[in-house]
C-alpha cells in the first residue's frame, strides 16, 4: 500500500497544486478541539496536518508554540491520550497526518512502541526537530519496520549536507526557511533560489518549507520554490486567541492560505 | 562525515539541523587546536597569569583531626580568578572561539559562576558577550548579575518553564540556532551536543592533573578517594578524569538531593533518573513517564539541574564513580562547618562534595587520602544561607 503522504503529493501533482501542511499543539486548548481543529482545516484544504506532540522543553519553538506546550502539558495531555485523539480522527478521514515531536518522547515511550502504535492508528511520518540526519539510527529501524516515515530537515545552514539528507528523504522533505526557531517572520534573508537550488539537485521526494509562514502572500510566495508550504505559528495564534471557539476562524484562515497557493 | 565519539550509549548530538554546522565546524576547530602547541601555550599561560593556577592543595589538618579518618586536603578552586573553576573551561572555550574567528558569545548560567566567568573573559577578549540566566536563579543571585553587567555582559532573564538553568539553556540553544553564523555558544557544563562534553572535560582535567602532581610532591602517592559536586558535572569531571584509570583511588560525586532523593524537591539525577535525550545530548534525566522533564529544586542554584553530563552516566554505570545525593540541610551545614573549622566559606555546590566528605571520611583510615574539590567560594551564597536558617541581612 502506497504511504498516505507519497499519494498525497502524487494527486496534487497530477493537478499541478501545491500541498498545504498545518500544524496544531495537539491538547491545545483541549484534545477535543484538536479534534474539530484537524477535521476543519482538512475540510478547509488542508492537505497535511501536523501534530505537535506537547514537549516541556521545546528548544525549536518559537514563543506561540511554546505557550501551546505548557497550555497542553497543563490540561495533562500525554501521548497516550493523543493517539486515542488520533483513532478518532482516523474514523473520519484518510488524508496524512502527522506528529512533530520531541526524540526523548519517542525514546521514553520505547521506540520500538511507538511506532508500532503509530501504524495501528494511522500516523504516515514523525518530525523530529532535536533529531538530525546523523543520529537517525535511534529511529530507522522502526520507521522502516513500520512504514511510518521520518521527515527529515534541512536548513539554510546544512550547506554541504544537503546533499546527504535530501538524496536519503522520505515522504517529503522539511526545508527551514531560515535560522532561529519556529515563530511569524515578517521578512526573510534566505537566498531561496539558491538553496531550493541545492536542494531539488539531489531530493529524492517533495520539499516543502516551513518556520515564518504567516499570511496567504508569504504562502504563496514560498510555494513557488517547492511542492508544499507548513504554517503553524499562525495558526496556533489564532487557537491561543480564540481557544475552543477558534474552529471557524482557523477554518477560514487555512482556506484563505489554499486559496494562497492555489492561485 | 564527523565520528562521534560516545560513552557507552551516552553522549551523541542531539540538535536541530540548524545548528548542526557549527557543531561540526567546533569538533574541527577543537581537533585543531586541542594539541596544538601554540594554542596550549596560549591557554596555559592564560590558566597562569589570568586565572592564577595553579589552584592551592591545601591540608585540612582541623578538618581531618576532627572527622579522625582519611588525612584530608582541598583542591582550592575557589580561588582562582572569578571564585571558581569555570574559568578554565571559559579561557579554553573563549580563546578557541577567537581562533575560529567568532565576535560573539552566549552563555547560560545557574548560579552565576559560569556567567561571571564567560562575561569576564569576554572582557579580557574584547568579545560581545550574552547571558542567559533563569528568572528565579536572577532574584536569587542578584549580586552575579550584576556583577555580569559590570563586566560588560547583556544578561537576558529567561521566564519560561520553571525559571531555571535548564530553561537559561533552551534560551540560549533558540539565541544560536537563530544566531549561529556569527555566534559561539560557550556551554558551561560536560554537557550537550559532541564534542562540548569532552572539550569542557579537556579544559577542566587540569584539576586533577594538579592533584595528582601537588599530592606526588606532599605525600609522595595517589590519594584514595577524590569528592566533587555534581550538576552537570564539569568541576567533578575536571577532578576525577586523571585518576580513572588509577583503579584503587575511590571517585565520589555529591549531587543535589534538595529537600531529600525521595521527595520531589530534588536535583538528584542519578538516585532518581532515568535514561533520556535532551539538551544534545543521551544521558540521565530527571523525567516523568512520558519524558517530560521534571521541575528540579536545589538550594544550589548551580547544581538545580535534571541532567547529568554523559560521561558521569557512564562512570556511574560502569560503576567507576559513585555518587551520593546531600540534602540543602547537609549542605547548608557542610557550608557552616568548612567556615569554622578551616576559615573557608565553600560555595553552597562545593559545600555538597564537603558534606558527602564529612560522611565518608570519618571510614576511612588515618593513613589514606581524601581531596575534596573546593570548585568556587560562597560568597556570593551567605545572603542564601542566611535565610535558609532565617537571619534577616540585607543582600
Amino acid at each position: 500500500m502506497m504511504n498516505r503522504i507519497d499519494k498525497c503529493f502524487e494527486d496534487l501533482k497530477n493537478q499541478g497544486k501545491k500541498a498545504l501542511i498545518t500544524f496544531v499543539t495537539a491538547g491545545d486548548p483541549d484534545l477535543e478541539t484538536t479534534e474539530k481543529l484537524v477535521l476543519e482545516m482538512f475540510d478547509k484544504g488542508a492537505d497535511i496536518i501536523e501534530l505537535g506532540i506537547p514537549f516541556s522543553d521545546p528548544i525549536a519553538e518559537g514563543v506561540t508554540i511554546q505557550r501551546a506546550s505548557l497550555r497542553s502539558l497543563n490540561n495533562g495531555t500525554n501521548l497516550t491520550k493523543v493517539f486515542d485523539t488520533v483513532k478518532r480522527i482516523r474514523e473520519k478521514t484518510d488524508k496524512p497526518l502527522l506528529f512533530m515531536m520531541y526524540l526523548n518522547t519517542i525514546y521514553v515511550y520505547g521506540t520500538e512502541r511507538f511506532f508500532n502504535e503509530c501504524k495501528e492508528y494511522g500516523i504516515d511520518g514523525v518530525i523530529i526537530p532535536d533529531m538530525p540526519y546523523e543520529e537517525r539510527d535511534e529511529v530507522l529501524e522502526y520507521s522502516e519496520k513500520s512504514g511510518v516515515v521520518n521527515i527529515n530537515l534541512v536548513a539554510p545552514t546544512s550547506h554541504g549536507r544537503i546533499k546527504e539528507i535530501a538524496s536519503n528523504s522520505k515522504g517529503f522533505l522539511y526545508c527551514v526557511s531560515s535560522t532561529g526557531v519556529t515563530g511569524t517572520r515578517s521578512s526573510f534573508t534566505t537566498n531561496f533560489d539558491e538553496f531550493f537550488g541545492t536542494i531539488k539537485q539531489y531530493a529524492t521526494c517533495p520539499c516543502a518549507v516551513g518556520f515564518g509562514i504567516s499570511n496567504p502572500e508569504q504562502a504563496k510566495k514560498m510555494s513557488s520554490y517547492c511542492d508544499g508550504v507548513i504554517v503553524g505559528s499562525a495558526v496556533v495564534k489564532l487557537i491561543e486567541k480564540s481557544g475552543r471557539d477558534s474552529v471557524p476562524e482557523v477554518g477560514e484562515f487555512v482556506k484563505s492560505l489554499k486559496d494562497g497557493i492555489s492561485q | 562525515m564527523s565520528k562521534v565519539e560516545k560513552f557507552g550509549e551516552f553522549g551523541g548530538q542531539f540538535v536541530p539541523e540548524t545548528v548542526m554546522n557549527a557543531v561540526h565546524e567546533l569538533e574541527d576547530a577543537y581537533d585543531k587546536y586541542k594539541d596544538d602547541p601554540q594554542f596550549k601555550a596560549e591557554l596555559t599561560e592564560l590558566y597562569k597569569d589570568y586565572a592564577g593556577r595553579p589552584s592551592l592543595l591545601y591540608y585540612a589538618e582541623k578538618m581531618t583531626k576532627d572527622l579522625g579518618g582519611a588525612k584530608i586536603y582541598l583542591k582550592r578552586e575557589d580561588l582562582n580568578h572569578t571564585g571558581s573553576h569555570k574559568i578554565n573551561n571559559v579561557l579554553g572555550q573563549i580563546l578557541l572561539a577567537k581562533k575560529m574567528g567568532k565576535k560573539r558569545i552566549i552563555a547560560e548560567t545557574g548560579a552565576g559562576q559560569h556567567g561571571v566567568a564567560t562575561a569576564t573573559v569576554c572582557a579580557l577578549m574584547g568579545m560581545e558577550c550574552c547571558v542567559y540566566m533563569g528568572c528565579v536563579d536572577a532574584e536569587r543571585q542578584s549580586l552575579n548579575v550584576y556583577r555580569m553587567k559590570l563586566l560588560g555582559s547583556d544578561v537576558v532573564p529567561v521566564e519560561s518553564g520553571t525559571g531555571t538553568l535548564k530553561d537559561a539553556i533552551n534560551e540560549a540553544l533558540r539565541d544560536w540556532a537563530t544566531n549561529v553564523e556569527n555566534t559561539y555558544y560557550c556551554i558551561g557544563s560536560v554537557m550537550g551536543p559532541y564534542p562540548y562534553p569532552q572539550m569542557v572535560r579537556d579544559f577542566q582535567k587540569i584539576i586533577g592533573e594538579e592533584i595528582k602532581a601537588q599530592l606526588k610532591e606532599k605525600e609522595g602517592k595517589l590519594p584514595d578517594c577524590v569528592v566533587a559536586c555534581v550538576g552537570g558535572g564539569s568541576n567533578a569531571m575536571g577532578a576525577f578524569y586523571d585518576f580513572i584509570g588509577d583503579k584503587s583511588v575511590r571517585l565520589v560525586g555529591a549531587e543535589a538531593g534538595g529537600e531529600g532523593a525521595d521527595t520531589e524537591r530534588t536535583a538528584a539525577t542519578i538516585a532518581r533518573g532515568t535514561t533520556g535525550i535532551f539538551h544534545g545530548m543521551k544521558s540521565i534525566f530527571l523525567q516523568d513517564q512520558y519524558g517530560q522533564i521534571a521541575p528540579v529544586y536545589s538550594i544550589s542554584a548551580g547544581l538545580d539541574y535534571p541532567g547529568i553530563g554523559p560521561e558521569h552516566a557512564y562512570l556511574h554505570e560502569t560503576g567507576r564513580a559513585d555518587y551520593v545525593a546531600i540534602t540543602d540541610e547537609e549542605a547548608v551545614c557542610a557550608f557552616e562547618y568548612l567556615s569554622k573549622m578551616e576559615g573557608i566559606i565553600p560555595a553552597v555546590e562545593s559545600a555538597h562534595a564537603v558534606a558527602a566528605a564529612i560522611k565518608i571520611a570519618p571510614t576511612m583510615g588515618k593513613d589514606q587520602i581524601m581531596v575534596i574539590n573546593i570548585s568556587g567560594r560562597g560568597d556570593k551564597d551567605v545572603y542564601q544561607v542566611a535565610r535558609y536558617r532565617g537571619v534577616e541581612v540585607q543582600n
